[in-house]
């Protein structure tokens, strides 16, 4: 049995009058220690299926299953212990006014873990940042080290899946590079299932197995990681998609 | 490592080597572009001279504020032996001045003390839960906010009774509206923000986020307002002792010191004018401060 099941997913925002449908029907399974993708330009509903995922967002329709057991309303404590997100932009996703070590102490004191401060210096080893950016402000940070203290965080509390919400698309492309290669190293050291979203084929390609095209809030097609190299995409939207992922490539290819 | 504590290069290093570091260090560096503002520093020193005053007003003050030399001594205009005159009871206004700075300190310190942490928790709570939560605070703060502050206060004064006590009471009942209005539209702004969610997605509760998360960030403008509301709630304090129902006589409160004087205003300038001095200098102090901090502390106003 799959670890995350999503059935049939809606999500509606606002009231009769102004409704908007971000998520329409969406289906899909992620296997335990799979990396999964969504795809999709913006607007196409892909972060808000990870938000309803964690309960950011409200689900109206359909059934969100996490080791079978259903995800509604509010989730239990131990639900965050198993799940954790990584957002896409590190210059709002960490406290302007806490250090990396509050950061990091948070988590840690809501769970009542014990020996905190050795799991925050081993969690700041594991991201690749050594013991002198513990005590800094986030205004000390560049971009790929706040992200890296933003994966520190997610990772902190040892879960099993890790909601990726386009997490280098706010980051230079050297340091995309960077990010991509700890979260990989990070899956293959710890048995890590990944869920990613992202509008740049390329990291998908290189980061998951399988993925979901997404378009206006429905899911168009699921592909694997060898239809995506062989081109073998059977809806017109995923080829012009590829279409332009490659064209872009080629021009910056004969720009250089 | 015990010589380089406390020194520059250790309170601005990049890398804080502990929590008490890193805090001493975002302290040192908010100082430094206070002390760069040369108004703040003018309004600082005001106000460390009215706390100083306070604290040496037996040293500072060459008479008795309470009794005077009826007989010999009424209304005399300034001389070196009575620098800023004396009153119709032949008290020394300089000395009622400098004893006064301690109530002036007191009015400012415990509504500061009593409305702000009021105005936060209304505010930051009405901001992050919304919906019914946040009508009926809103509503509440919509109604005293209808009033002005000084009719307010004088309604709270005459039905609580006049004193200066109950002078800070009917202050702070009326002062703290505005600063959950703020608070409010801070908690509005962050709500939404990812590190919000983040800290959701950590389990926390709701308690926890709005201490540890909204506070800290309405913290700085709540702040800044409070210091320049403190000229406000000066004259509001001035206003209620002019009128008979904040301090007593012969308690020397510089609004009351003024009303007294009005009687001799044509003949006897300096009996009224004196305290209005006093006053207008702190609330000064108090707003030049206050712009200061906002140069410094509000995250806009920098970059």
């Amino acid at each position: 049995m799959a670890l995350i099941e999503v059935d049939n997913l809606s999500v509606t925002f606002g009231h009769a009058g102004s409704r908007v449908q971000a998520v329409r029907g969406v289906s899909f399974a992620v296997d335990k220690g799979e990396s999964y993708g969504i795809v999709g330009e913006s607007g196409s509903g892909k972060s808000t299926v990870l938000r309803a995922l964690v309960g950011l967002a409200p689900v109206t329709g359909g059934r969100l299953t996490i080791e079978g057991r259903d995800l509604a309303g509010r989730r239990p404590a131990d639900f965050y212990r198993k799940v954790q997100m990584v957002f896409q932009d590190p210059y709002a996703s960490l406290h302007p006014r806490h250090t990396v070590d509050q950061v990091l102490a948070e988590p840690l004191s809501i769970h009542r873990f014990p020996d905190r401060g050795a799991r925050i210096a081993r969690a700041l080893e594991d991201v690749g940042l050594g013991p002198g950016f513990r005590f800094r402000y986030p205004h000390q940070l560049s971009g790929g080290q706040r992200q890296r203290v933003a994966i520190a965080r997610a990772l902190i509390l040892e879960p099993e899946v890790l909601l990726l919400d386009e997490p280098t698309s706010a980051l230079d492309a050297s340091i995309q590079a960077e990010v991509l290669n700890l979260l990989d190293r990070l899956r293959a050291e710890r048995g890590l299932t990944y869920i990613l979203v992202s509008h740049d084929l390329a990291v998908v390609a290189h980061m998951c197995e399988r993925l979901l095209v997404m378009q206006h809030g429905q899911a168009v097609e699921e592909l694997t990681r060898e239809d995506l190299r062989g081109r073998a995409a059977a809806k017109e939207y995923t080829k012009a998609l590829l279409t332009a992922s490659e064209g872009y490539r080629a021009a910056a290819e004969t720009a250089t | 490592m015990m010589s380089g504590a406390f020194s520059r290069e250790w309170l601005l290093t990049d890398a804080p080597a502990s929590r008490g570091q890193a805090r001493a260090g975002q302290a040192y560096r908010s100082w430094l572009a206070l002390k760069s503002n040369r108004l703040a520093m003018v309004g600082l020193c005001i106000i460390a001279a009215l706390v100083l005053m306070a604290i040496f007003a037996d040293v500072l003050a060459p008479y008795d504020p309470i009794t005077g030399h009826l007989n010999t001594e009424r209304l005399l205009p300034p001389s070196w032996k009575h620098l800023l005159g004396t009153d119709d009871l032949g008290r020394d206004i300089w000395s009622r001045i400098v004893y006064g700075s301690r109530l002036t300190l007191m009015v400012v310190t415990l509504v500061a003390v009593i409305a702000t942490p009021v105005g936060l928790l209304v505010g930051t709570i009405s901001g992050y839960f919304g919906g019914f939560v946040d009508t009926v605070l809103m509503r509440i703060t919509d109604i005293f906010l209808a009033f002005p502050q000084l009719v307010l206060a004088l309604a709270f004064v005459s039905a609580l009774g006049p004193g200066i006590e109950n002078a800070i009471i009917a202050i702070s009942i009326t002062s703290w509206p505005p600063y959950a209005r703020l608070a409010r539209a801070e908690t509005l702004t962050i709500r939404n923000a990812d590190f919000i969610a983040a800290t959701q997605l950590q389990g926390a509760s709701s308690l926890r986020i709005i201490w540890g998360h909204v506070v800290p960030l309405c913290l700085s403008s709540v702040v800044i307002r409070v210091t320049l509301d403190m000229a406000g709630i000066i004259l509001v304090a001035a206003g209620l002792g002019f009128l008979g129902l904040g301090a007593q006589p012969p308690q020397p409160e510089w609004g009351a010191m003024i009303a007294e004087g009005r009687q001799f205003i044509i003949d006897h300038w300096w009996v009224a004018t004196m305290p209005g001095i006093a006053i207008f200098l702190v609330a000064l102090g108090f707003n030049f401060l206050g712009d200061g901090l906002r140069d410094v502390l509000d995250p806009r106003a920098q970059k």
